[in-house]
């Protein structure tokens, strides 16, 4: 089930637009710059809320479709809030011969969504990635930053608790 | 590989060089570097003569230090799953799955006592013990040229970089050689791009010279998207400064002045170190303008990616730097004519580059005398699956799939071998009597295969290859950019057939139109994605068609598929399923 929280915390987002606009400082001028500014944008607020783009669009002089255009067709930005941490399970051909399916089953059982939702109380993100090129110690989920390799169904309570706990 | 004997602690200082790529680091060897690090100090307070080198303190590398022991870090050994991995210099011993218990340890015995601990070191499954790493089979059967520094130098010191002849070839080649000597020198070593197609690397530098512009580029491709290939990552992480360096010959030969590496974004370490390496670089005068008072201005910057296979073709690449969809363009116009911005631009593999300092540094000769005829030099290649050794290996071209397979990943385990499926999801699926055929470039693609990125996938006799087929077309399918019906429609319609056979499902007639499509798709798509998305089931259906037919009588011989379950699935896949004809 996807949270109703994403959705809630869709319509309450207000930006500031001179924090965005100080982070973009640095981004190259034009289209150059989508790219980048979309990471940056990523980074603060997790996702890419509406305005945000809108902000984008005026800052690299690049028409909104353009930039929502760009925004959809890589996997790495999403248009909808995410957890406080993200959960990429790799599907990679190590992974997968690994058993990665048995690790996602496992977390989508344990956070009760599937892959692309967000869980109820907001904490979590689950998602696939095709590999994050820690093939030696598949299967191998991301969390955030942070690489946990070897992974097995039975230590996934165990992962999920380390970053409820660990705050974000 | 061994680097023993020319170590950088003039000294003769104890190195303890703890892997911190992302293997090792996932696997807790920053606690392991920073526990060692530590009683290190102690050491020192208990006055044992020693200096801290650690990443984090490179101010204090002028520390003199007599007999001592330093702390270090470096990049990815290659060998993840036995980390965290602890290596000693000089003698060059390896210590595995180290852990912040064995620290005491290996301070009291081996650091204070000289002794190495052996339960410490490498244990194969039938109980041999190695000590120095050099020993190690999956070591000894390799040649480490791009890899020689990764495991050994920290790859956030520049002057470890320095130590090993590290911008020795930017010198040459910008102080002493004619940019047209440059690209003539890389085209006489024979060297050829890594990251797939092999075209010769000194080929498309002369083209890309031999352009009239006011700007030009080069640009590493470092999207490193086949799952299962991690070379890229790990020469990166492990030694950044020979990529800068690779970069700014390719600069000076074709003439281009501004460089940008295109990196994954997935690769977070990776990343930071490429930054740090190219502001290393600037500091010391190797980027920036008037490299060693020539004249010549080369700079760099780090782009990110954002998660679309389709980015590492190379018009695609192009699209994505310019901020846009990361969509290929028919070609030609080649890049190295009109690329980023309408400037020619030279884009190459990462690990490309990393041959290039060492060509340059020791002569055309030299390098094409290492590997093939046809494919000299070396090649690394990620080894996964039913293998004793998984891990990243760097060995001549030429050799067979047997020596590498057996010797260095130290064969299969499970069942008996079965096939290889070679170069990712572009590449294709050999089989036993493929064994001795020596790899190159050339050999591979006469046996409908590519080298690709070098993903190397043992697999065993309980793996069913058209399970594996309809794995790298479900990947290739998703990734597929839709540009292009060929690619968009007709990797759907094969995965959809390669789902009902998984399923039991298939008939006569798919297999017929499967044999039919993979051709179509392979003849017509506008990039290679799409060209090379059937090799995998051509290649299966080439030399694994029994397993096909059996599917057709409802059985499969790897006990695989659950003709049960996944029929369920392939239902659900139809939602999203394009009509032929369908333009709404």
């Amino acid at each position: 089930m996807a949270s109703n929280n994403a959705v809630a915390a869709t319509a309450e987002f207000e930006l500031d637009e001179d924090e965005l606009e100080a982070a973009l400082s640095e981004v190259p001028a034009g289209q150059e710059g989508v790219l980048p500014a979309l990471h940056e944008a990523q980074e603060m607020y997790g996702y890419l809320p509406e305005a945000a783009l809108e902000k984008i669009a005026e800052v690299c002089d690049t028409p909104l479709s353009e930039v929502v255009g760009v925004a959809t067709f890589y996997d790495h930005f999403s248009l909808q809030p995410q957890g406080d941490h993200t959960i990429r399970v790799c599907t990679g051909t190590a992974c997968h011969v690994n058993g990665a399916d048995d690790t996602l089953e496992e977390l989508q059982s344990e956070l009760d969504i599937t892959p692309g939702e967000v869980t109820d109380d907001g904490a979590f993100t689950l998602t696939t990635v095709r590999c994050v090129g820690a093939c030696g110690l598949a299967p191998v989920v991301m969390v955030d930053d942070d690489v946990e390799g070897s992974t097995t169904p039975e230590d996934v309570p165990a992962m999920i608790e380390k970053y409820r706990e660990g705050g974000d | 590989m061994s680097k023993v004997e020319d170590s950088p602690d003039e000294d003769g200082g104890m190195r303890l060089i703890t892997c911190a790529g992302t293997g090792c680091v996932s696997s807790g060897s920053l606690d392991v570097h920073e526990a060692l690090a530590e009683r290190i100090a102690e050491l020192e307070d208990e006055d044992v003569e020693v200096a801290l080198q650690g990443s984090e303190s490179e101010a204090d590398a002028d520390v003199p230090t007599v007999g001592g022991a330093h702390a270090h870090i470096s990049g990815c050994h290659g060998f993840c799953e036995e980390g965290p991995l602890l290596r000693i210099e000089p003698e060059g011993i390896l210590y595995t799955g180290v852990t912040t218990d064995d620290v005491d340890d290996i301070v009291e015995r081996t650091v204070k006592g000289g002794e190495i601990i052996e339960d410490l070191c490498y244990h194969t499954s039938d109980d041999g013990v190695y000590t120095r790493e050099e020993d190690i089979p999956f070591y000894s059967g390799q040649k480490r040229i791009v890899l020689s520094n990764s495991g050994h130098v920290d790859p956030e010191c520049i002057e470890d970089y320095e130590n090993e002849g590290g911008y020795d070839g930017l010198e040459r080649a910008v102080a002493e050689m004619a940019p047209d000597e440059v690209w003539q020198e890389v085209k006489d070593a024979g060297l050829r791009g890594r990251g797939g197609a092999g075209f010769p690397t000194g080929l498309k530098w002369e083209f890309a010279a031999g352009q009239d512009a006011d700007q030009k580029y080069v640009v590493a491709n470092c999207d490193e998207g086949d799952p299962g290939a991690f070379m890229d990552r790990s020469l990166v992480e492990g030694d950044p400064h020979r990529l800068v360096e690779g970069m700014a010959i390719a600069g000076y030969a074709t003439g281009a002045s501004k460089g940008i590496v295109f990196i994954r974004a997935e690769y977070p370490l990776a990343v930071e170190r490429i930054k740090g390496a190219i502001e290393d670089a600037q500091e010391a005068g190797y980027l920036g303008e008037d490299l060693f008072g020539t004249g010549f201005d080369f700079d760099l910057e780090v782009k990110k990616g954002a998660g679309a296979f389709v980015s590492g073709e190379e018009t695609a690449l192009i699209k994505s730097i310019e901020g846009k969809r990361g969509m290929p363009d028919p070609r030609p116009p080649y890049p190295v004519e009109s690329g980023l911005w309408g400037q020619p631009t030279t884009i190459n593999n990462v690990e490309t580059l990393g041959n290039v300092p060492e060509i340059i540094r020791h002569g055309a000769d030299w390098f094409a005398d290492i590997g093939a005829e046809d494919s000299p030099g070396t090649k690394t290649f990620a080894v996964t699956g039913d293998v004793e050794n998984t891990g990243l290996i760097e060995v001549p071209l030429g050799i067979t799939l047997r020596e590498a397979i057996y010797d260095v990943a130290g064969g299969v385990v499970g069942d008996e071998f079965k096939a290889v499926q070679i170069g990712g999801p572009s590449g294709g699926c050999l089989a036993e009597q493929h064994l001795d055929m020596p790899m190159t470039f050339d050999s591979l693609q006469e046996a409908g295969a590519m080298i690709g990125s070098g993903g190397l996938v043992v697999m065993d006799e309980s793996t069913c290859m058209v399970e594996v087929a309809r794995y790298f077309l479900s990947f290739t399918q998703e990734e597929s950019c839709g540009k292009c019906p060929p690619c968009r429609v007709g990797t759907k319609r094969m995965l959809e057939i390669l789902e009902k056979f998984t399923a039991g499902e298939a008939t006569e007639e798919d297999l017929e139109r499967l044999e039919e499509l993979s051709e179509y798709v392979a003849d017509s798509s506008l990039c290679g994605l799409g060209k090379t998305a059937p090799t995998p089931v051509d290649t299966t259906l080439r030399y694994f068609r029994d397993e096909y037919e059996a599917h057709l009588e409802g059985e499969c011989p790897a006990g695989e598929c659950d003709f049960d379950d996944s029929a369920d699935e392939s239902s659900e896949q139809d939602e999203t399923s394009e009509p032929m004809e369908g333009v709404q």
